[in-house]
């Protein structure tokens, strides 16, 4: 599903990406986990553009990123969700989720607006159809974050950190609507410290460090006897 | 020092009617600055090279000239040009127009930029193209954060108008010196001018005040 080979990225002078082959197979969940400012969010974000890669290749769904691609066809399929959720906070709950699937796939209203509610109730927010976020607590704005992207019925969803601004209490809200994703066969990359996810939920763990992949296997195994000496030192550190 | 009142009182009405134009014609350029200042400031920052160097270009001249003699470009020099006068009216709010556009645009370009790039990014990986995200997404919230800019542009041009009154238009200005011609009642007749003027900026500046209020509180 997602195919990444010899990718590098530089901010300026300085590289942030050195190297990484990935390749993520569909439905499988990926988590990631590194140090902060180790590059993972710059990995996740050239997974769907945001960041252009300085060299190698992204290819995601058969579409190389990488070549001239008609980049905004690609994010059609590549659903994102974001630390600091990112809702259009001039639009209702419900026009937030209908916005792109009418203008970009053009959805008819009535069609987007029934999928919409589904996907409300899925993340357990039906009666939020008609609030702003900004009067959401963080929890329901991150649901709802993930209900728009999940309205475009992405083949890939991207998760960059999606509970680290939330209040402790709320986590879990959030990590058990993204569990339900998974069991449903999502495929996904999940940038988190959330370890107890990782374990439950992923496939597979990379631990990524200065721009590297570090080491990477099944999550209860890199945690229970990891290879390398910077995944030790990390892990317990947030373990 | 004697100040004629009666002359003062006599003119009140003249002087207002004036008033009414210089608000007619603020309005009238300000709506068109309106309109282009957004294209133009959208331009500003777009991913096109060529679009941001013409709207450089356009925000440079407009705003590094002055407005005096813009109008005067406009109303002699086009018609050499164009082989045709122009009317009064329409050079006086093409001038205003097409310069208050200038500062408009950036005040666009400021309150575009004043919208967290998490809008951006939200759009464009939904699919989106950046001027669907422009239009759907930035310029609707950028909408709120320029109203207090354009009021103070809005006053800015209300008191500059008073340069049409060389090309011989009959604003507030205008007509006061046509008053002073006939009266010679000079200090009465700009007193009674500045008033005006002053209780135009002054309400306005209140009226925006009000609506950014009403705003926030939403
Ligand atoms: N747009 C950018 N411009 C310059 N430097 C950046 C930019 N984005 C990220 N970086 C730098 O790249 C490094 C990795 O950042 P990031 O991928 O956000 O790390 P992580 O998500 O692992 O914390 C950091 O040193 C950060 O300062
Ligand atoms: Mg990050």
């Amino acid at each position: 599903m997602i195919d990444i080979k010899n990718l590098h990225k530089s901010f300026g002078e300085h590289e942030v990406l050195k190297g990484i082959d990935l390749h993520i197979d569909p439905q499988e969940v990926v988590v990631i986990i590194g140090p902060s400012g180790s590059g993972k969010s710059t990995l996740l974000r050239c997974m769907n553009l945001l960041e252009e890669p300085t060299s190698g290749t992204v290819v995601v769904d058969g579409i190389d990123l990488t070549a001239k691609a008609d980049i905004n066809k690609a994010r059609e399929e590549i659903g994102m969700v974001f630390q600091r959720f990112n809702l259009f906070p001039h639009m209702t709950v419900l026009h937030n989720i209908m916005l792109a699937p009418v203008k970009v796939r053009h959805v008819p209203r009535a069609e987007a607006e029934a999928t919409a509610r589904a996907l409300l109730e899925r993340v357990g927010l039906s009666d939020k159809a008609d609030a702003y976020p900004p009067q959401l607590s963080g929890g329901q704005q991150q649901r709802v974050a993930i209900a728009r992207a999940l309205a475009m019925k992405p083949k890939v969803m991207l998760f960059d950190e999606p509970t680290s601004a939330l209040d402790p209490e709320m986590v879990n809200e959030v990590l058990d609507v993204m569990k339900g994703l998974a069991n449903d066969g999502m495929t996904m990359a999940v940038v988190t410290h959330e370890m107890g996810f990782a374990r439950e939920v992923g496939d597979r763990l990379l631990f990524v460090d200065e721009g590297r992949i570090i080491e990477q296997g099944v999550p209860q195994e890199v945690f229970e006897n990891p290879q390398e000496d910077r995944t030790r030192l990390f892990l317990s550190k947030v373990l | 020092m004697n100040l004629n009142v009666d002359l003062m009182v006599n003119s009140f009405p003249l002087l207002v009617v004036g008033a009414g134009i210089t608000i007619q014609i603020t309005a009238i350029s300000v709506g068109l600055g309106l309109i282009i200042g957004m294209f133009v400031g959208i331009a500003r920052i777009s991913q096109v090279k060529l679009l941001r160097a013409l709207a450089a270009v356009y925000i440079d001249f407009l705003r590094g000239t002055p407005l005096l003699v813009q109008i005067f470009l406009i109303y002699f020099a086009l018609p050499v040009v164009l082989g045709q006068r122009v009317d009064p009216f329409l050079a006086a709010i093409t001038a205003c127009g097409i310069n208050s556009g200038a500062y408009i645009a950036e005040i666009f370009r400021a309150g575009i930029q004043a919208i967290d790039a998490g809008q951006m990014e939200a759009g464009r990986s939904l699919g989106m193209t950046w001027p669907q995200t422009m239009r759907h997404i930035i310029v609707p919230q950028a909408f709120k954060n320029i109203i207090p800019p354009l009021g103070n542009e809005f006053i800015a041009l209300l008191k500059d108008s008073s340069l049409v009154s060389v090309i011989g238009f009959e604003e507030l200005t205008r007509r006061g010196q046509l008053i002073i011609a006939r009266t010679y009642g000079s200090l009465e007749i700009w007193i009674c001018v500045a008033i005006i003027y002053l209780v135009m900026t002054l309400t306005i500046s209140r009226l925006v005040a009000y609506l950014e209020k009403r705003l926030d509180t939403k």
